[in-house]
């Protein structure tokens, strides 16, 4: 039985009618006041997951329970335990933010005596009191995630899922959401089930990662052990000349795997060697580079290893495949 | 944590207010509804006024006659207005914000409808007072009025379920827009202009004659012109109701099957 306020998925399917299998068969687990990031490219199945998880698709086959209630057969109580901030922040252009609050407050069944209080509150908490009673039609694409945000702790939920929650937003925005979200786990110990396709945002928030790739994980873990799996640096040189791009990349293979990247020449190093290494042979053979970087691994390099794609070349090949489909 | 349940009729009423501040926000929600029909029954009035004089025309006001009209084709109206709004809310994904809350189906389409009467009502009142002002003569007097008011809920009822039977089966603005015409030609194709015993052409006298939407009309007519008559009150409540009684249940079932909450 899932713990009261995490969450427990065993073998989730879920299959569109004429469609791909969207998830296939995850397995994943999320602790009480824990914030799990579900890092993926579009379409790898992290929306329909969500879906699933607050009530909103039927699996088609697996289990999962969110706060301890089965998310088929206890709908209802599901509801109850959470609030939900999904990836279009639906909300209705000729309402204020208040008005979406008071409406939020009433469906929600907050006591009628305590609603304006909330929504004061709420709206003081993410800073929208000054546009409080403007018409969202009005709102920046930050101000309406921030009202989503609000519209989905109106019920003080004790497990909050927020899909993409930041995508498209600025980055002062963005850091702003990352704080508010910090801040529910730390104060209110609120778990958090975060989809993300930002490597830095799963980075920087999440206690666990889950990668999701083509509806399956394909990783799992903190993001420290998940870089550290991967273990071993990378070097990226930029040629002088982009004719000598396959001269350098033959020069640097002699010192690991090359990496698969658009904009440099990468390899992964092999165990023991170091940059140093590097510059030494790069001088004594005269070859010509702007720039030479060690990085140490990032969580784009755990999706590579693990699918043999960048985060970036992933979202690339869904956008393409979208497009071939429709 | 969630408190208790809001009350139904908590939860009717907040639906009731969205629609209707939405609808308040839009002006081209609310003026095109009381404009056009009024306008559309001015032209027929000057046009057609002559026909008051053919044999056996129930009244010497072609204005009293006409209208009827604005009241059906004002329904029309909302019914595609309350439509396109349901379908926005289905494209944008509010109805899954909605879906996430403790919010009971039928209140959704409850309260939904209650916004769309509340219109109608209000569509109805200006329609009755336009007609006052340019003198027509209300014959069922202030019970008539009464009765016209509630034939006005049973029709902006009826046909708000049609409109939101089409957005959350189709969940296309698009998809409504379309019917707009088709509703137009059962419009057109009724007693709207003359009585159905004084339609000449046969084929359209029949067509009016199968046609709902005549009896509609003849409901809200006979209070206007005639007083009390009961047969055509009764096809007139008969056929609006009939409507409802499809159009209601179709739209809860549409609204569960796009409501697809566990």
């Amino acid at each position: 039985m899932a713990p009261p306020n995490g969450i427990e998925v065993e073998g989730l399917v879920r299959e569109y009618r004429k469609g791909p299998r969207a998830v296939d068969g995850i397995d994943l687990t999320v602790a009480p006041g824990e914030i799990y990031g579900f890092l993926g490219p579009n379409g790898a199945g992290k929306s329909t997951t969500v879906h699933v998880l607050t009530t909103l698709l039927p699996p088609t086959a697996g289990t999962a329970r969110v706060g301890g209630y089965d998310v088929v057969r206890e709908g209802p109580k599901v509801r109850a335990l959470i609030g939900v901030a999904l990836q279009e922040a639906a909300l209705d252009p000729l309402l204020t933010g208040r008005d979406h609050l008071r409406l939020q407050a009433t469906l929600q069944g907050i006591p009628k005596a305590e609603r304006a209080a909330r929504a004061d509150e709420l709206l003081e908490r993410v800073g929208l009191a000054d546009a409080a009673d403007r018409k969202v039609q009005g709102y920046s694409g930050g101000m309406k995630r921030r009202l989503d945000l609000a519209l989905a702790l109106v019920h003080r939920p004790r497990i909050l899922f927020l899909d993409e929650p930041t995508t498209g937003l600025d980055p002062q925005s963005r850091s702003a959401l990352w704080e508010e979200v910090a801040r529910l786990r730390r104060e209110d110990g609120v778990t958090v089930f975060l989809t993300t396709q930002y490597l830095e945002e799963a980075d920087v928030l999440a206690d666990r990662v889950g990668i999701i790739d083509h509806g399956r994980i394909v990783a799992e873990g903190t993001p420290a052990a998940l870089k550290a799996e991967i273990g071993r640096p990378s070097v990226h040189a930029i040629p002088r000349r982009e004719e000598d791009r396959e001269r350098i990349a033959a020069f640097l293979a002699r010192f690991g795997e090359p990496l698969a990247t658009t904009r440099d020449v990468a390899v992964r190093l092999r165990d023991g060697l170091g940059l140093t290494d590097i510059v030494r042979a790069i001088d004594a053979a005269g070859v010509d580079v702007v720039d030479l970087e060690l990085r140490a691994p990032s969580l784009d390099d755990v999706f590579l290893a693990k699918t043999g794609r960048t985060l970036e070349g992933a979202a690339e090949e869904a956008e393409a495949e979208q497009q071939a489909v429709g | 944590m969630r408190a208790p349940s809001a009350g139904t009729v908590e939860q009717v009423g907040a639906i009731a207010r969205r629609s209707l501040v939405r609808t308040a926000r839009q002006p081209a929600s609310v003026i095109p509804p009381l404009v056009f029909p009024v306008a559309l029954m001015a032209v027929n009035a000057a046009g057609l006024a002559s026909s008051t004089r053919l044999p056996g025309f129930p009244t010497d006001s072609f204005l009293a006659f006409a209208l009827a009209v604005p009241f059906i084709q004002g329904a029309l109206f909302s019914t595609m207005n309350a439509g396109t709004d349901l379908a926005r809310d289905v494209q944008t994904g509010f109805v899954n914000r909605l879906a996430l809350t403790a919010l009971r189906d039928w209140a959704l389409l409850a309260g939904q409808l209650a916004g769309v009467v509340a219109l109608g009502l209000v569509q109805a009142l200006f329609y009755l007072a336009v007609g006052l002002a340019t003198g027509v003569d209300f014959r069922a007097g202030p019970a008539g009025v009464a009765v016209l008011l509630a034939y006005a809920v049973v029709v902006s009822a009826s046909f708000g379920a049609l409109g939101a039977y089409l957005a959350f089966r189709t969940g296309s603005g698009e998809a409504i827009q379309a019917l707009f015409p088709v509703l137009f030609v059962f419009l057109f194709i009724s007693s709207m202009n003359a009585p159905r015993n004084l339609i000449g052409v046969d084929w359209f006298r029949t067509a009016a004659t199968l046609n709902p939407v005549s009896y509609m009309l003849e409901c809200v007519r006979s209070l206007i012109i005639e007083g009390w008559d009961i047969q055509a009150l009764a096809l007139g409540f008969g056929f609006a109701a009939a409507v409802g009684l499809v159009s209601v249940p179709l739209a809860s079932r549409a609204l569960r099957t796009r409501l697809t909450r566990t």
